[in-house]
């Protein structure tokens, strides 16, 4: 039996989660072959969608787990340890409206009142209170671009890695709210029951990174 | 047949549960009792304008207004009320004072968290015995209490409510950022903290030391390891240490990092935790200051333990789970 049970997302951040692992010499060979199957008790893994990780962490189903910033910070009641920034995956977490004269700030003008379609209606709805501005939240669960142009909504709140898709649908970063990257977060039961184990990791995760960023 | 819904987070407990449930509270009085604990009973329903004397602590979330328009709460925890009943019922009683409660406690609960409006809790308090001796005693009664109900492998989390705050002072860490550092701290954020350590520019040692004592853990050689950087309260620690029996010792893990989240501790604070459970099961920690709100100023210390989750890690451990 593995010392840890790891949560790990599939998605996005599977890739580069799964390179770590190779550096704390987890074998994660049929991981990467095995894109059906979602426990791999035997390296101490389990997969999952990344917003599904803090859920697991915190209940003590894994240790430890690979996270976004974003999907911590939009569950940010879940009681789970954070302990270090892995750097990969960096996405930034963006207000968005169609290009041109910003019809958000025309909204705010005109109604005070802004609508914000979103997957992340607790970060964005925090963001809106802390910029003093009057929200009104419509929670998306598919593409948040369609929002804007079918009229449903003034504005975006939403992910972005690269911009493309924004372009594309003719949608513009107005703001910029925060930068996300990889986290690694723990059980805080098991931060204590199991601290050898995972200082250890910790240490490993950050020797391996400084030797990756010196090459 | 009709659904007829009860409050989410609150339960029916059935026949079969109950003689599980009421076989704990049984070894867990049996040990209270015989440590020289009276169990004592307060309302669960007291005046709001009383209760939030403590101004501290978990916040009544029921509130009820009466047939005469005063405003009622349902106690949130039993540390409160028997604070009050102290500095009442024994304003004049020479102290230390023992009392434990097994009670029924109200909570706020977020939405789809899978939490509890009301659950049971078990503790004691221990009134007017000094910080070592008391805080000893207390360890000592949680130990056996947890050990007679049949838990093997729990371990008891120890660290010093104190320490922190006292580390941001020598740091010259205040207002608002001190308040930002402290809730990193008590949310177990990291990062966070890395971070608001480095915007604060206070020079390397001192951030490093915070950053430290944050994540140490381990047995009590970790004292001697940062010992002379935190003066006082490794020396406390240590001498609590000394007055402990092996029995009892060898369950702590010293935890410099912890910080629980009622604000009432003042010294320190300890946390139980089963393999067998996700979350602590228990926890407790001296709060010197509370009596004195009450009117009567007396050093104390004391701890609760939530059933549920007890019976939850016994269950877990027995393969029933």
């Amino acid at each position: 039996m593995p010392d840890l049970t790891i949560a790990v997302p599939r998605g996005a951040l599977l890739s580069e989660t799964l390179d770590r692992l190779d550096w704390l010499d987890i074998d994660t060979s049929e991981v990467r072959s095995n894109d059906r199957k979602l426990l791999f008790g035997d390296v101490g893994v389990v997969t999952m969608r990344p917003s599904d990780v803090p859920t697991y962490v915190e209940a003590g189903a894994a240790d430890v787990g690979f996270t976004g910033k974003d999907v911590l910070t939009e569950q940010s009641e879940t009681d789970v340890y954070e302990l270090l920034d892995l750097g990969y995956g960096p996405c930034t977490m963006v207000l968005a409206t169609v290009s041109g004269p910003d019809p958000a700030a025309e909204a705010l003008r005109r109604l005070g009142v802004i609508r914000v379609a979103t997957k992340y209606p607790k970060t964005a709805a925090d963001y809106f209170e802390r910029t003093g501005r009057q929200a009104e939240i419509v929670e998306v669960k598919g593409s948040v671009e369609l929002a804007p142009l079918t009229g449903l909504v003034e504005a975006i709140v939403d992910l972005t890695a690269t911009g493309t898709t924004l372009r594309e649908n003719g949608l513009v970063v107005r703001e910029e709210i925060f930068l996300s990257t990889a986290r690694l977060i723990a059980n805080p039961v098991a931060y204590k029951l199991k601290a050898q184990a995972i200082d250890a990791l910790v240490d490993r995760l950050r020797d391996a990174e400084a030797v990756r960023i010196a090459r | 047949m009709a659904i007829l819904p009860i409050p989410s987070g609150t339960r029916d407990i059935l026949p079969d549960e109950m003689r599980e449930l009421s076989s704990i509270v049984g070894a867990l009085k049996g040990v209270f009792a015989d440590a020289g604990f009276g169990e004592i009973t307060t309302p669960a329903l007291e005046y709001e304008e009383v209760l939030s004397r403590a101004d501290i602590g978990a916040r009544p979330a029921y509130r009820v207004v009466d047939d005469h328009g005063a405003v009622l709460v349902l106690r949130s925890d039993m540390t409160v009320p028997i604070a009050r009943v102290v500095a009442t019922r024994y304003a004049t009683s020479d102290p230390p004072l023992r009392f434990c409660y097994v009670a029924p406690v109200y909570r706020a609960v977020r939405p789809h968290r899978g939490m509890s409006r009301e659950f049971l809790q078990a503790g004691i308090e221990l009134v007017g015995l000094p910080s070592a001796e008391g805080t000893a005693e207390a360890l000592t009664v949680l130990c056996r209490a947890l050990e007679a109900t049949g838990l093997r492998e729990f371990r008891i989390g120890l660290g010093d409510a104190a320490l922190f705050p006292r580390l941001l002072d020598q740091a010259g860490v205040d207002g608002p950022a001190r308040g930002r550092v402290m809730r990193e701290l008590a949310t177990g954020d990291f990062v966070g903290m890395e971070r608001e350590l480095s915007v604060l520019r206070i020079d390397d040692a001192h951030a490093s030391l915070l950053l430290r004592v944050a994540r140490l853990r381990g047995g009590p050689e970790v004292l001697e390891e940062i010992g002379d950087a935190i003066g006082d309260a490794a020396d406390g620690l240590l001498r609590l240490y000394e007055r402990l029996a092996p029995e009892v010792a060898r369950r702590l893990v010293i935890d410099l990092g912890l910080a629980r989240d009622l604000g009432y501790y003042t010294g320190a604070v300890f946390e139980v935790y089963d393999p067998g459970l996700g979350t602590p099961l228990g926890g407790g920690g001296r709060y010197d200051d509370l009596l004195g709100r009450f009117g009567r100023s007396l050093p104390a210390v004391g701890f609760a333990l939530r059933i549920d989750d007890l019976h939850q890690a016994l269950t877990a451990r027995n393969g029933h789970a």
